[in-house]
């Protein structure tokens, strides 16, 4: 090779034409695709327990793409139907997740619409799922002696709250909660979508 | 049309088209000549061994091995040939050991924040108490550190001393890469600290925030401007296969980077795909071609033989140029994305096998022979397992990224494994060999204790097998537990922990040996132990050569 520009020139193309197979065309196609009937954009307390899901790294270990039948359980597992483009219209960034270290969450809350469970489970998930790995979260709680008017109190199963205390979710965990509430894509998919 | 069809002629014909782009690029691409091999020798160099990570004693018998080998002795080194590459040497010390000591730096950084993440997969109550060393935060810190701050830091200070040998004509505008290594390294501690208090972009390989890259995408292009310089001015009229490497990384990296994080651009799944176009290509179209082009000079630099076939390294490189790109969407097999996409990518997955193949023979060519060298040289040994480690972690991808094999491996700890094969065990393995063979150049003083290389050899080795064998074995058990619709979700955690505390176990070793690595760095640098005056640096010159 004796020329550097044609060399670069060369290597330019390269990447252009992956970037318009990965990214260009799929601008195009689904980039602004209709939201599934149904679905209402996310709340602004949603949008912020959004944001504590980002920044806690909940993504590395939870997946938010169920898969079809023919390829996996997922449904049978209760994770819902496979997701289709319309499922995230609303979000950004997109959350779809490389992991299952745990289950995935793009119908947690059609399977799971208990604010205390999932407030007690992030305090301390082995209280609720024997065997789990997922880390604790104390630092989303306060720990009390006692309740003051308007704290929400975590009712947590027998022999886990320090004793004679009370856990109080802070607002950040009642934040993070009402996203994972909203997490619900049960609604059926539009025929030219299957 | 079927889309099957559509997809096959699409295929046939970007594969001709490849064809034909590399016969352009190259007029005689059937033919034996291989002279342009020969560009990185001296007049009359060829069977002349070059090991500056070894004593002079060591040296020597390794130049023996050589001569055994080949059959004949060397001749005496050129004295001209020296002076023009220890200028050349000279020339990008300041800037090679700026970048050294930042991949030092992050390299233990990043060590810590992996081994701590590691433990608390397994142990998730422990140290729950902070946000900053929660599990989420301190493997995105690991990544990240890994990802922007040893890899880039000691793949570009290869290049940058690599390159004015290649070019025959000491390094233009150093000062402007050390000033953008210094702005690369204030981004990227601003970057971990923004994701260790919990700002953060939200997607995986791109977490640092978007108004941060703008200073990464600035010391880039300042650490890019030597090269150019460097390139307009050369001396030689051949550019050889590390320069195709090195310079195309250092220009594909600013674009996927600046396209990647173009702010409000990217939405929904577009993004996703988007996503894991950078994603995968951060490893194959910038770690992977720096770790090749040092593979590329210093294997056949150290045993003194030319690479066997270079038109071989010719279609390996437009192989990978052309197929790596389209990869990524093998992330998202069984996602919501355009089916099409997902197929064309596990197709381009499989037809990686070509070019590595080609870089396969061609070292395995190269070394035939030579393996003896292996226990002469550090530098070798580290090169040599990393390019064998190669060709494994590309093969284990193109099969991971078959319909049959991905759906049992997606979404479990056998992805962790694989990418641990790749950037550790192919791109820092060479990336340590030829850092061994550097910084006594830079240094101008000899590693004073050649037994901790050895140390470090097998720990990493050690551990980074432990490692990629635990996760690999544990994650496919974990892969096949949950699509086993009869198996509860909680079998495939309960089955991937003996794994995952193997893990850390290999995390350690590893760990062990990069502290090894970093004491002897800082003993040599501050003229600790004992004390030999190297006639090995340049080989054996004649008296009186620099």
């Amino acid at each position: 090779m004796k020329s550097e520009s044609r060399l670069l020139i060369g290597a330019m193309a390269m990447l252009a034409f992956a970037a318009s197979a990965l990214v260009v065309i799929p601008y195009v196609q689904v980039a602004n695709v209709e939201p599934t009937p149904g679905m209402k954009p996310y709340t602004s307390t949603e949008l912020r327990g959004r944001e504590h899901y980002i920044s806690n790294g909940c993504l590395y270990c939870h997946s938010q793409q169920p898969r079809a039948a023919s390829m996996a359980p997922d449904a049978k597992r209760g994770w819902g139907r496979a997701s289709v483009a319309g499922d995230y219209a609303f979000d950004t960034p997109h959350l779809l997740g490389t992991m299952r270290t745990g289950p995935d969450l793009l119908n947690i809350g059609a399977r799971q619409p208990s604010v205390q469970w999932h407030l007690g489970h992030l305090y301390q998930p082995r209280a609720y799922v024997p065997g789990s790995v997922m880390p604790s979260y104390p630092y989303l709680f306060v720990i009390k002696d006692q309740a003051e008017p308007g704290d929400v109190v975590v009712q947590l199963p027998e022999g886990n709250a320090p004793a004679g205390k009370v856990v109080v979710a802070t607002p950040e965990a009642q934040e993070l909660v009402s996203y994972l509430l909203s997490l619900d894509r049960t609604h059926p998919v539009r025929e030219q979508e299957r | 049309m079927s889309t099957s069809v559509i997809l096959a002629s699409a295929f046939v014909l970007s594969f001709v088209a490849l064809l034909v782009f590399i016969w352009s690029q190259r007029h005689g691409l059937f033919s034996r000549d291989s002279s342009g091999a020969n560009v990185i020798f001296g007049a009359d160099e060829i069977g002349r061994a070059e090991e500056p990570a070894v004593t002079s004693t060591a040296a020597h018998a390794l130049q023996q091995q050589v001569n055994q080998v080949s059959g004949k002795m060397a001749a005496p080194a050129s004295v001209s040939d020296l002076r023009a590459r220890a200028a050349a040497d000279e020339s990008s010390t300041p800037v090679v050991f700026f970048m050294f000591c930042a991949a030092f730096a992050w390299l233990l950084v990043a060590t810590a924040a992996g081994l701590l993440a590691s433990y608390k997969l397994h142990e998730p109550d422990f140290l729950t108490q902070y946000a900053w060393l929660t599990f989420g935060r301190v493997r995105t810190v690991h990544l990240n550190a890994v990802a922007y701050g040893w890899a880039p830091m000691a793949g570009l200070g290869i290049a940058m001393f690599v390159l004015p040998r290649l070019l025959g004509r000491p390094l233009l505008g150093g000062g402007f890469a050390i000033l953008g290594a210094a702005l690369w390294n204030a981004a990227l501690i601003s970057g971990l600290a923004s994701i260790a208090v919990g700002i953060n972009d939200g997607l995986e390989w791109l977490e640092i925030p978007w108004q941060i890259d703008v200073l990464f995408v600035t010391g880039g292009l300042l650490v890019a401007v030597p090269l150019v310089l460097t390139l307009a001015k050369r001396k030689v009229e051949h550019l050889y296969v590390s320069v195709w490497y090195m310079a195309c990384a250092l220009f594909w990296f600013p674009v996927m980077f600046v396209v990647a994080n173009v702010p409000e651009l990217h939405r929904g799944v577009e993004q996703a795909t988007m996503n894991w176009w950078f994603g995968h290509n951060v490893l194959g179209l910038f770690y992977t071609p720096l770790a090749l082009a040092a593979v590329y000079y210093f294997l056949p630099k150290v045993i003194g033989r030319p690479v066997q076939s270079y038109n071989l390294s010719l279609i390996g490189f437009w192989g990978l140029a052309f197929f790596y790109g389209q990869v990524g969407g093998h992330h998202l097999i069984g996602g919501p994305v355009p089916a099409w996409l997902i197929t064309l990518s596990i197709v381009q997955s499989m037809m990686m096998v070509l070019p590595v193949i080609a870089f396969t023979v061609n070292q395995y060519q190269t070394l035939d022979g030579y393996l003896s060298a292996l226990r002469y040289s550090p530098t070798l040994r580290f090169i040599g397992l990393g390019g064998l480690m190669y060709t494994a972690s590309s093969l284990q991808g193109s099969f991971e990224a078959l319909r049959s094999v991905n759906a049992v491996t997606h979404f479990t700890h056998y992805t962790v494994g694989h990418s641990h094969l790749g950037l550790y065990a192919f791109v820092t393995l060479v990336f340590f060999g030829a850092m061994y063979f550097i910084v006594p150049r830079v240094t101008r003083r000899e590693w004073p204790y050649p037994r901790l290389i050895a140390a470090h050899f097998w720990l990493s080795s050690t551990g980074v097998a432990i490692y990629v064998i635990a996760l690999c074995v544990g994650g496919w058990l974990q892969g096949e537990a949950m699509l086993d619709a009869s198996k509860p979700f909680m079998d495939s955690v309960a089955v991937t922990l003996p794994y995952l505390k193997a893990r850390t176990v290999g995390g350690a070793l590893m760990g062990l040996g990069h502290l090894v690595f970093a004491t002897h760095f800082a003993c040599m640098i501050f003229n600790l132990g004992p004390r030999r005056v190297g006639a090995t640096l340049l080989g054996d010159a004649p008296a009186g050569a620099p």
